[in-house]
């Protein structure tokens, strides 16, 4: 059963009524007049972005909330129905901007989707790598993050480190070290180059050592064992009732990973383990993200292993329709050059329909609604943002708390501005 | 598996692998709480709203070819594809409601009610509490009401906002340029 949660957190459900995602001041409360509200954002170090919160705090009590998004609305998705699919591919990654490569993933996925494509193996399992580095680069930024909010200042140093051999990687394969463009319809936009493979070794003999350290500057650490256990807890019921995904529903008790659950790119293909926590508390939050990146060096490893052995073999799928011809070929063939002059100007065409398509982002359940009317261009994106839902459960895990655990609880749901606002 | 009992169904789609379910909109929360009740679907993935406004009926519509749902068959020759033309859509807006099933067996279904400019849907927050975001999203971006919604006002976009931004009649460009030295 893959709600199987072994402790009880709370009778009920904490989730407040009617409106689910706003904490009201109980009237007894209000009456004795000392409720003082404060204005917690948007410019507040601690919101990650521009995230306000409008708080009432009866002393150093939490007694009512309400969150105000929107501040970082770009309009991604209306934008994404002026560009031809294979430029949109470019959006996706900045509505997430740091599980950048995730995002760009469920896009890709979601045109696939539409065209039938198969993609080649060499492609399916470099996405799998960098998803992989992304999903512990993104882990990095919260737990650096998160952790310096609490006042831990070193592990934000030490994060970064790491974080930064990441986007080293990145640059060293697809020239830029964030925001990629890497994936292409069909595969992959380039070879992989042949230097990357013995620096991504180098990563992951050094990332389990490293994770060792941050562990033991946290895991027995008073202050942020004070600060973080038993805070903001939420119930696996609550969690699923509120539509939470990824490692916040995790750390509930819900054992539920869509790469293990509903396998896409070659997960059922590699070895790896889901870590499930059930308290429900920030600590628990923390304890998965951090397990997790270990489970992420250990695909990147098996991938690793795979792709040393792919050597030669095409990254991209032969489709002269929808991926631009080798570049030499334009020079002696009168195809090619047309094939490549009508994907530039034009955009391939995508047949009508409507697709959903999930995947196992850093942050939860990233889901693209793309719908097609067979033209060049996206009729509908809609984009699931796992940020946006997480921030739903503010209220639930607010309650009872005190002002001080606010950061500590908005730190622990890993919402990026981005992705919560598009 | 069978969606025979969901209240109120209009019609089942299988394509791409997913299976959508057309509901009657005026029984949209008696069939949700059939899937989440008696079907086990949990979770509400997601709730997007699109605009069909301009969506092409006729040859004079599309240039080249137009996909086919088994993919594309361009090999015929003159044809580009062209095998159909885009299906014509029953009403101007469509809500599809994602659903997820977190459990050993899990599933994805897609509930899709259609509705005329200004026609209104109960909202499915008894059902699902996670619905109060992704409704009020809808409702900012593409100006769906959502009846029973208890805080149905702008969500992403400011609290003055007029029109619909992701609506096909409000154009890119839309917002009028202010200059500082402008009064």
């Amino acid at each position: 059963m893959a709600i199987a949660p072994r402790r009880k957190l709370y009778e009920g459900s904490r989730i407040p009524f009617p409106i689910p995602t706003v904490l009201e001041v109980p009237d007894e409360i209000r009456e004795q007049g000392d409720v003082l509200q404060v204005n917690f954002g948007p410019n507040h170090p601690s919101t990650h972005g521009v995230l306000r919160l409008i708080v009432d705090l009866n002393g150093e009590e939490v007694v009512g909330m309400s969150a105000v998004i929107g501040y970082l609305h770009t309009g991604f998705e209306k934008s994404m129905e002026s560009k031809t699919w294979w430029k949109g591919i470019t959006y996706p990654e900045r509505i997430d901007y740091v599980g950048f490569q995730n995002n760009e993933l469920v896009f890709v996925l979601a045109i696939e989707k539409l065209l039938a494509l198969e993609v080649p193996e060499k492609a399916t399992w470099m996405r799998m790598l960098l998803c992989e580095l992304n999903r512990i680069q993104s882990h990095l930024v919260y737990l650096g993050t998160g952790a310096l909010e609490l006042g831990a200042i070193s592990m934000f140093w030490y994060c970064f480190r790491e974080r930064d051999m990441i986007l080293d990687l990145s640059e060293m394969v697809a020239g830029t070290r964030m925001h990629t463009r890497y994936f292409q319809t069909g595969g992959l936009a380039e070879d992989i180059p042949s230097g990357f493979f013995p620096e991504a070794r180098k990563f992951v003999e050094w990332m389990p050592q490293a994770i060792d350290d941050y562990e033991q500057l946290l895991s027995a650490n008073e202050i942020w064992l004070e600060r973080t256990k038993g805070i903001g807890l939420l119930s696996a019921e609550d969690a699923i009732a509120l539509g939470q995904s990824g490692p916040i529903l995790r750390a509930s008790g819900v054992n539920w990973d869509l790469r293990k659950n509903e396998p896409y790119l070659a997960y059922d293909q590699v070895q790896f383990h889901v870590p499930v926590y059930d308290g429900g508390d920030v600590y628990d939050r923390y304890k998965v993200r951090v397990d997790e990146m270990r489970e992420s060096t250990h695909i990147v490893e098996q991938c690793l292993d795979r792709l040393e052995e792919m050597e030669g073999e095409p990254w991209i799928v032969d489709d002269r329709k929808v991926v631009l011809p080798p570049r030499h070929e334009l020079h002696t063939s009168m195809e090619s050059l047309i094939h490549h002059f009508k994907i530039v100007t034009e955009g391939y065409r995508v047949p009508e329909g409507e697709v959903y398509v999930a995947i196992e982002s850093p942050r939860g359940e990233s889901g693209c609604y793309v719908v097609s009317d067979g033209g060049a261009k996206p009729w509908r994106v809609k984009f699931r943002a796992p940020s946006f839902v997480a921030l739903e459960a503010t209220a639930t895990c607010m309650s009872n708390s005190y002002v001080a655990d606010l950061i500590a609880i908005v730190g622990s749901l890993d919402s990026v501005m981005g992705d919560t606002d598009r | 598996m069978t969606y025979e009992g969901v209240p109120g169904l209009v019609r089942t789609k299988e394509e791409h692998g997913e299976t959508t379910l057309v509901v009657d909109p005026a029984r949209l929360v008696e069939a949700c709480r059939h899937l989440r009740d008696e079907v086990g679907f949990n979770v509400l993935a997601d709730i997007a709203a699109s605009d069909f406004l301009g969506w092409p009926s006729g040859p004079e519509d599309v240039a080249g070819y137009i996909g086919t749902p088994r993919g594309r068959n361009i090999t015929v020759p003159g044809s580009w594809g062209l095998e159909r033309l885009p299906e014509p859509k029953p009403k101007r807006f469509s809500v599809s409601y994602h659903l997820l099933r977190v459990s050993n067996e899990p599933a994805r279904v897609r509930v899709q009610v259609w509705l005329d400019p200004g026609e209104p849907v109960a909202s499915v927050i008894d059902v699902w509490p996670t619905a109060d975001w992704h409704e009020r999203e809808a409702y900012d971006l593409m100006g769906i009401v959502f009846e029973g919604h208890p805080n149905l006002t702008r969500i992403l976009m400011d609290d003055d906002w007029q029109g619909h931004p992701l609506r096909k009649d409000y154009p890119i460009g839309g917002e009028p340029v202010r200059f500082s030295g402008e009064e």
